[in-house]
C-alpha cells in the first residue's frame, strides 16, 4: 500500500519536505510506515521513536494503517 | 463544543479571546499569556519561528477544552496560538477561562498551558545571532 506521511519542524527540515511516500506491505502498521520512512530518508535514520498521529490523532506504533488516513510523524512538541 | 480553539499566522487578540468565554453567569475570567523571551539556556534569542501542524493542533485543542470541562466543570475556554516569526516580547499563546468563581478559572488555565505545552503538536526554533535551533520538549503523545 503506497502511505504518504507528513512530517513537521525538524523532521520536515531534514527530509527537505512536508511530506514523504513510501510503500508498505501488509500488515501495514504506523510502525510499519516509519520504518519505511527511515530507510527511504537516511537523514530521519536515527529517529526511533517519533510521535505518531493517524487522522489528526496520537496514535500508537501498533495501529493499523487504512488507504487513505492521513499520517503524521514529529519530534516532540514546543508550543507556548 | 464552545470556546475558541484556533492556530492563528497573525497577532493575538485579547478582546477577541474575552468575547468567546465572558457571559453573565460567569465571576472570573482567568487569562494565561505567553511572550517571546530574549534569552534561553543563557543564550541570547533574537526572535522565534513557530510551526504547528495546523489541523491537528486545533483538534488537541478542543481535547483541552474537553478535559477543562471534564475537571473544572466550565466550557468556557479560549486558546490562540501563533505560528510565524514572532520578535522578542510578542504574544505566542493565550489562554482564556471564565467561571462561576475564580478558583475554577485559575485552576483550569494553569492546566490547560501545561497541557498544551505538553500535547499540542506546535514546535518553536529558536534564532540565536550566530545560528538556530528547533526546540523540542514533550517526548510523548498522552
Amino acid at each position: 500500500m503506497k502511505v504518504s506521511v507528513l512530517l513537521f519542524a525538524r523532521y520536515q527540515e531534514a527530509a527537505g519536505s512536508p511530506h514523504v511516500e513510501v510503500e508498505v506491505a501488509d500488515p501495514v502498521t504506523l510502525r510499519a510506515v516509519w520504518e519505511a520512512v527511515r530507510q527511504r530518508v537516511p537523514a530521519l535514520g536515527a529517529e526511533e521513536r517519533p510521535i505518531l498521529a493517524c487522522n489528526r490523532a496520537h496514535a500508537r506504533p501498533e495501529t493499523a494503517v487504512r488507504p487513505g488516513d492521513e499520517i503524521a510523524a514529529f519530534p516532540p512538541v514546543s508550543g507556548g | 463544543m464552545p470556546g475558541l480553539f484556533r492556530i492563528v499566522d497573525g497577532p493575538i487578540r485579547l478582546d477577541q479571546a474575552m468575547e468567546a468565554v465572558a457571559g453573565p453567569d460567569r465571576g472570573a475570567i482567568a487569562t494565561f499569556h505567553g511572550t517571546v523571551r530574549d534569552h534561553h539556556a543563557g543564550r541570547r534569542v533574537m526572535r522565534l519561528e513557530y510551526h504547528a501542524y495546523t489541523a491537528m493542533a486545533e483538534e488537541v485543542l478542543r481535547q483541552i477544552g474537553q478535559e477543562v470541562r471534564d475537571r473544572f466543570g466550565t466550557d468556557h475556554l479560549a486558546i490562540l496560538h501563533r505560528t510565524g516569526t514572532l520578535a522578542i516580547g510578542e504574544t505566542s499563546v493565550l489562554i482564556a477561562v471564565a467561571a462561576p468563581h475564580r478558583a475554577e478559572a485559575l485552576a483550569a488555565c494553569a492546566y490547560a498551558i501545561e497541557r498544551l505545552k505538553a500535547i499540542v503538536p506546535i514546535w518553536k526554533k529558536e534564532h540565536y545571532v550566530d545560528g538556530s535551533a528547533w526546540i523540542e520538549g514533550c517526548a510523548t503523545g498522552d
